[in-house]
């Protein structure tokens, strides 16, 4: 045998290797306003700090939509479905009853409660990961169905909880551990506009895309949370909110650069606004068997 | 309700599950399973119930497991085939305690790891009732949504072709297993905002404010509890075991087919009983280790290369004598049993092992392949 064999050919140039060492970001550097001041404030469903990253939208994202529950007088008959993700430590925050299920099943695991409870107000709080990799189908199909849930997806391009990995939206030419050189179309595909997906479908009574890094951002995405979830009441069917969320620690760039990269690099990719209002009214008289469940008291078997 | 009707096995599981008070349903069409789904689909409205054909197999059992968690009395179902794609629910139900149940209506025998040894993630059991013909399961129906929410965990019924498709005359009544405990646990959203508010988690860490037993502990308990399941939970039966020389070990219908043979060897004069085990999990192994001690012969049969064989051979009094009678044997469809399940066959497989046999077992007959006939 002959020495130490060619290590294979890469193809790539000493500065392309250069850069597959991404960098490692500060963390701990305050975000600027308004997110710090907005994900400092503790509405009443909010139990204790969050354990997120400095600049992680989630918080914000999380906050507006809680405080959306107490608007509309639902809080005691709201339920959550939580996926996986970092906003999987809400769990443990926010005071409301919550089944943490597996990952990407939300929408059915709520079109499960939701068919038996007809009266509570159920919601998923899923990411990108969860929704549009690992849960596409549960959602689209969720949303074709016309279930009365309202989706929220906190959709950042990442994989966060990971460590900063390419998801389904991560957008072309973004660079992850998994996509070192940036998403390319030939090697790893194109991103997927969930919103635009699912506002394609009959099923939908409300879908919107928002934002929370800015005032003006949180104001308009909280506007769209109570509209989607006043659909739901209205029983038209799904709602959905994509937030698009920041993630500086996932996007290895400084905590205070978060909104930035948003508005250059998310943003021409998912634009803000609404794609589906008042959509198909839909009664709820076929299916749901009313909030007496045999068995929830007790007796025989 | 309690009059005599002339049913397929599907049609009186679905009745049975209807009067145990399910009112939800989701699954996805798979022979033999499909006739359970149409039968649901067609009486679970009619009292009002919910019955969905989901996506998928994943889809409905996670529909099930958030119908469960928020109180209701919630099944799913497949064949093993659309089991397998469900078990991570599985698992995951066990571990965060959701209680429903899994209709497997298995082509065959072949599911018994699948039933009994898990599949999905984690340190789990799930109870498994393998009734024996139309009747039994009747009754386990009902027993396993009892069992389901007494332990607040996924329980199997384990069915095959023959109990989804033949058809008797069979009464549906409604049977009563005992109190059960309130499910003051199920999420209905009346404490969000108490500070109290509820969770289904397998990760059990509760709020920061009220911190729950965390993983650690709370998997312990679950271990704990399916150890206290496995001491008082197993159920079996024997047939003229006492004085038997030969025991003859067999779960499912193809028990029915064994207790069939050996009365029939009974009356003409062959010492051979039947021990069934009615719970695959847990699988009665103390009751059987008590049957097989001075044995000479302990034969097992099943229709596949050799499960619950592993489950005899954990327990039998003296292992030398175990003796597997079973084996693969698959209709040409794929869809069901092939023709090593007939009492004739089964007939000469015990009489090999009987004084003055052979003490080799025949072969197993081939599956004819003339039909054409395909899924």
């Amino acid at each position: 045998m002959t020495g130490a064999s060619t290590p294979p050919e890469t193809g790539r140039s000493p500065e392309a290797s250069a850069r597959h060492t991404l960098p490692l970001v500060d963390t701990t550097t305050a975000p600027l306003p308004p997110a710090t001041k907005a994900a400092a404030a503790q509405p009443d469903l909010i139990l204790g700090a969050h354990s997120l990253c400095p600049g992680c939208g989630e918080p914000v994202a999380l906050r507006i939509l809680l405080e959306t529950l107490q608007d509309l007088g639902i809080v005691d008959r709201s339920i959550g479905v939580v996926g996986h993700g970092c906003y999987g430590s809400f769990v443990r925050i926010m005071d409301v009853d919550v089944l943490q299920c597996l990952h990407g099943r939300a929408p059915s695991c709520a079109t499960g409660i939701k068919r038996v409870r007809p009266s509570a107000v159920v919601f998923t709080l899923q990411g990108d990961g969860d929704m549009v990799n690992e849960g596409l189908q549960e959602v689209l199909h969720s949303a074709a169905r016309g279930e009365n849930i309202t989706c929220i997806l906190l959709n950042n391009g990442v994989f966060g909880d990971t460590g900063g990995q390419a998801t389904a939206t991560t957008v072309l030419g973004q660079r992850t551990k998994t996509s070192l050189d940036g998403r390319d179309a030939e090697q790893h595909g194109y991103p997927i506009p969930i919103a635009e997906l699912v506002a394609s479908l009959q099923g939908v009574g409300y879908v919107a895309r928002g934002a929370v890094s800015s005032a003006g951002q949180v104001q308009a995405t909280k506007r769209m949370i109570r509209r989607a979830l006043e659909s739901q009441l209205a029983g038209q069917g799904l709602s959905l909110v994509e937030i698009v969320t920041m993630c500086p620690t996932g996007w290895f760039v400084p905590a205070s650069e978060g909104a930035n990269y948003q508005h250059q690099s998310m943003e021409p990719i998912y634009p803000m606004g609404e794609l589906a209002v008042a959509g198909r009214a839909r009664g709820t008289a076929s299916g749901p068997v009313g909030d007496s469940i045999a068995g929830t008291a007790g007796g025989t078997s | 309700m309690s009059e005599r009707q002339l049913l397929d096995g599907s049609t009186a599981i679905a009745k049975s599950a209807i009067a145990a008070g399910m009112s939800f349903f989701a699954g996805y069409p798979m022979s033999p399973f499909t006739h359970l789904l149409e039968s649901l689909s067609k009486h679970l409205p009619e009292v009002g119930g919910t019955c969905i054909n989901a996506e998928s197999e994943i889809e409905g059992v996670n529909m099930v497991l958030g119908a469960a968690a928020a109180g209701a009395r919630a099944a799913t179902g497949s064949c093993g085939q659309g089991i397998a794609l469900m078990q991570e629910t599985i698992g995951e139900a066990a571990q965060n305690e959701t209680p429903f149940v899994v209709f497997n209506m298995a082509r065959g025998q072949a599911d018994y790891f699948q039933c009994t040894k898990g599949g999905g993630w984690g340190d789990y059991r799930t109870i498994t009732l393998a009734p024996k013909d139309i009747h039994e399961a009747v009754e386990h129906t009902q027993l396993a949504f009892h069992l389901a929410d007494k332990h607040r965990s996924p329980v199997i019924l384990l069915g095959d072709p023959l109990l989804a498709t033949t058809q008797v005359g069979v009464e549906i009544t409604r049977f009563d297993f005992g109190a059960l405990p309130a499910k003051d646990w199920a999420l209905d959203g009346s404490t969000s905002g108490t500070g109290r508010s509820r969770q289904v988690w397998t990760w059990a860490m509760g709020k920061v404010t009220d911190p729950g037993l965390g993983m650690d502990q709370h998997w312990r308990n679950i271990a704990d509890k399916f150890d206290r399941i496995a001491a008082t939970e197993a159920r079996h039966e024997e047939i003229a075991t006492d004085d038997a020389d030969v025991l003859v070990i067999a779960y499912g219908s193809a028990a029915a087919f064994v207790e069939h043979v050996c009365r029939r060897l009974r009356d003409e004069g062959h010492r051979v009983g039947v021990f069934r085990p009615v719970t695959l999990w847990p699988f009665p192994g103390e009751a059987l280790l008590a049957a097989t001690e001075g044995k000479r012969k302990v034969l097992v049969f099943e229709v596949n290369s050799g499960q619950m064989l592993d489950d005899v051979r954990a327990w039998t009094h003296d292992r030398r004598t175990i003796e597997f009678i079973g084996g693969v044997s698959v209709h040409e469809s794929g869809l069901s049993f092939g023709p090593l399940l007939d009492a004739p066959v089964i007939r000469e497989r015990i009489l090999a092992h009987l004084p003055g046999g052979s003490g080799v077992t025949p072969p197993i007959p081939a599956t004819p392949m003339e039909t054409g006939v395909v899924g």
